[in-house]
């Protein structure tokens, strides 16, 4: 964890194949944003490979203090990107995973830790990988919108995304993006602490759409689809009690709302 | 280890913090303080790069301690000695408390004026003395309110942190006698001030905490804001300090940068109003000052975190409260509700080895792991990967290579155990993933409404129609 130390690393150049590691809850609650990732990197001329064999990170089980479990489901995903080509991962939290904590899981296994090192070392989230290998450029063609990005703890914290979010978003001449009371605070998910302790996470992703929704912005963004589920099931609960019909804070992955900013047919 | 105690640590970890949550007043305090306080530490650390350099050298200096802490230990003692102090060691909350009431009894002392100390309220000393006889007056402002109320601090630099100045007004003219109702803050400061001027006189013993015991020299090193703790550590004939055995650094040198960080990353000031750097008792001569000091250096558990490496970086701690002035959680639920000497994130991560997992193991899950505490920790403790392990240990089995605190497997369940080796059994084999998730989609329509903890905040999860892989799959075909 590099933590405000600066997030400095090594690029490649724009290479000709990358992997994509989708994410489980990308793969079975949010596939329109897996697709729009590879639409985002396709269109760059990079052909995108997904392994068939992926299933998840490991991470729920990490965080949650089985290590054995998401060492049995981490083993997996180390042997299914053979070649040498940049893992791009469309969410901060599941990149942070495979980039800073697989190493530590498999620190002490003579064989298995070389492996891990070295598929830390060729993960890279999505708008990292937009802004530092493709150097994504294009115009923004959609009407003027204001906007609010929401970046995950782990985006922020361990990989340096809320960087490379904010700059893809600044890229986009329409789009106004707010600002918004305590960004850098967490939206209460936390994985299996949302189901742990439900009244404190309550409390918590209550004020993050709070203080999405006093932005005024029309929707909001993210890299993450896990705080995008939580900000969003929130925010349209509340709805539901308030007896609304329509959401009051839509939202979308990031990839998603580029690919339609600039020019791509929606999914 | 038995199992009720189990059962109580998490239900009454969880029935505090829902009182706290539904607590509209207290909660206004902590999220009005928690924002306060960080963007006062914001504007003390406006350039990046000094305060990376400050970090690094902050955990160095912390880290190389820690690393020499036998050696350093036996050296501050050898040192403190030969400056006249008197050094005590404590294994247990109960030693110390006994070594401070044999030092009150031998030189018959009746009132003890108390600076602000931390191991002092987490070894119970204030109880210990009253019930050996004695009378304990806090006399820094913020612990003075929280004594007076009866209550413990919810904060550990700013331990009334959780009351309002009306509250605080009620609280005085209920319990000290002949004082008006007042809400202004300057004059209930005066209040509390007249009152404490009188008993620092009267007292027989000062007692202090310590910030940075340095060995090379022998000197307690003590940084306040009030005064009162130059008073407690000057005035009483008698000072004793209590530390916890992690507070050592080995040169005066190592001081400066770790003051630097301190003061700054705790309330944003930039130095504290007070400096002490308390180096022997009274000398012949000399015309102020006490005739003994005495240094109880306490354990507490502190021991148990050293002996691991992973877990003794929990020992870098310089006791900031940056963390729990950062985290999500905290500024939900204030101090209290952590049930612990220590809240917040350092309470999480410290409590485990002083009181075992048993009575703690709650705390170290009640965390999003969203970074903010690492993020401005001035000695860069690892809280994350610390939760994390403190995790793994409250759940490993009985006898396995992973459980090696008190306390370890207390919060295991058959039950969620079952459901994580079930969760790996699916997502470590592709066909039994792929079959899965396939009927997740194939059967969204009738997915749960309910489903438990989350669709009680939130609407209910529902897969796509169509997986990720299924569409790519089409794609290439």
């Amino acid at each position: 964890m590099e933590y405000a130390q600066g997030f400095s690393r090594d690029y490649p150049a724009k290479p000709a194949d990358v992997y994509l590691f989708a994410t489980c809850l990308v793969d079975q609650f949010a596939p329109d944003a897996g697709l729009d990732t590879i639409r985002l990197l396709e269109r760059e001329g990079i052909t995108v490979h997904f392994p068939q064999a992926q299933t998840c990170c490991g991470q729920p089980a990490y965080s949650s203090g089985y290590p054995d479990q998401a060492r049995a489901v981490a083993r997996q995903q180390l042997d299914i990107f053979p070649e040498p080509w940049p893992i791009v991962v469309p969410s901060g939290s599941c990149g942070a995973m495979l980039r800073h904590d697989y190493p530590k899981l498999f620190a002490a296994d003579p064989v298995l830790a070389p492996k891990a090192r070295a598929l830390a070392e060729r993960v890279f989230e999505l708008t990292e990988f937009l802004v530092h290998v493709v150097g994504f450029a294009h115009d923004d063609s959609g009407a003027p919108c204001t906007i609010a990005l929401h970046t995950s703890c782990h985006a922020r914290r361990e990989m340096g995304c809320h960087e490379t979010s904010a700059a893809l978003l600044a890229g986009l001449t329409q789009v106004k993006v707010t600002g918004q009371a305590r960004i850098e605070e967490c939206c209460g998910f936390g994985g299996t602490f949302s189901m742990r302790f439900p009244d404190i996470s309550e409390a918590i992703v209550s004020d993050k759409v709070d203080s999405l929704r006093a932005t005024g912005a029309e929707r909001v963004v993210s890299a993450d689809c896990g705080c995008l589920l939580n900000i969003l099931g929130r925010a349209a609960k509340l709805d539901e009690i308030a007896g609304r019909s329509e959401a009051t804070l839509p939202g979308e992955h990031i990839a998603t709302f580029l690919w339609r900013r600039t020019g791509g047919e929606p999914s | 280890m038995s199992q009720p105690i189990r059962i109580h640590a998490a239900r009454d970890f969880k029935e505090r913090s829902l009182a706290a949550l539904n607590d509209p007043a207290q909660r206004k305090n902590f999220r009005g303080a928690m924002d306060f306080l960080q963007m006062k530490r914001r504007a003390q650390f406006g350039d990046k790069d000094e305060l990376t350099t400050l970090r690094d050298l902050g955990e160095a200096i912390r880290r190389y301690a820690l690393a020499n802490l036998p050696e350093l230990l036996e050296q501050l003692e050898r040192n403190l000695t030969a400056n006249g102090i008197q050094v005590h060691w404590a294994e247990t909350a109960d030693e110390a408390n006994a070594i401070a009431l044999g030092i009150a009894r031998r030189v018959d002392a009746r009132l003890i004026a108390k600076g602000k100390s931390m191991v002092s309220e987490e070894v119970g000393f204030n109880h210990a003395m009253e019930a050996g006889g004695l009378e304990t007056l806090e006399t820094d402002m913020g612990e003075y309110i929280v004594q007076l109320a009866g209550e413990a601090p919810s904060h550990i630099i700013m331990p009334a942190i959780h009351k309002t100045k009306q509250q605080i007004a009620a609280l005085f003219a209920e319990k000290i006698p002949g004082v008006a109702y007042s809400e202004d803050v300057d004059t209930l400061i005066r209040i509390g001030r007249q009152v404490l001027r009188r008993k620092f006189a009267e007292a027989g013993i000062g007692l202090s905490g310590v910030n940075f015991a340095v060995a090379e020299t022998g000197t307690l090193f003590l940084v306040e804001n009030e005064g009162n703790g130059r008073m407690c550590t000057t005035v009483p004939k008698v000072h004793i300090a209590i530390t916890g055995i992690e507070k050592v650094v080995a040169r005066l040198e190592h001081v400066p940068p770790l003051n630097s960080l301190l003061p700054r990353s705790a309330t944003g000031q930039a130095v504290t109003t007070y400096l002490n750097l308390i180096s022997s008792p009274r000398k012949p001569g000399e015309l102020d000052g006490p005739e003994e000091v005495h240094l109880i250096l306490v354990d507490n558990g502190r021991t148990q975190a050293y002996g691991d490496l992973q877990l003794r970086a929990t020992l870098q701690c310089i006791r900031c409260g940056a963390c729990m002035n950062h985290c999500p959680v905290y500024a939900r639920i204030g101090g209290h509700a952590y049930g612990t000497t220590y809240p917040g994130p350092i309470g999480a991560i410290i409590s485990p080895h002083l009181r075992g997992l048993e009575a703690t193991y709650p705390l170290s899950f009640a965390s999003t792991l969203c970074g903010a505490c690492v993020e401005v920790c001035p000695v860069r403790i690892p809280i994350v990967d610390l939760l994390v392990r403190l995790r793994n240990e409250a759940q490993a089995r009985e006898g396995s290579a992973d459980a090696t605190l008190r306390g370890s497997g207390a919060a295991r369940t058959t039950l969620v155990s079952t459901i994580w080796n079930g969760w790996a059994l699916i997502y470590s084999r592709l066909r039994m993933y792929r079959i899965t998730s396939w009927f997740m989609s194939r059967g969204r329509a009738q997915s749960p409404v309910e489903q438990g903890a989350w669709t009680r905040s939130r609407t209910p999860l529902t897969p796509a129609p169509k997986r990720l892989r299924d569409l790519i799959k089409e794609t290439n075909q």
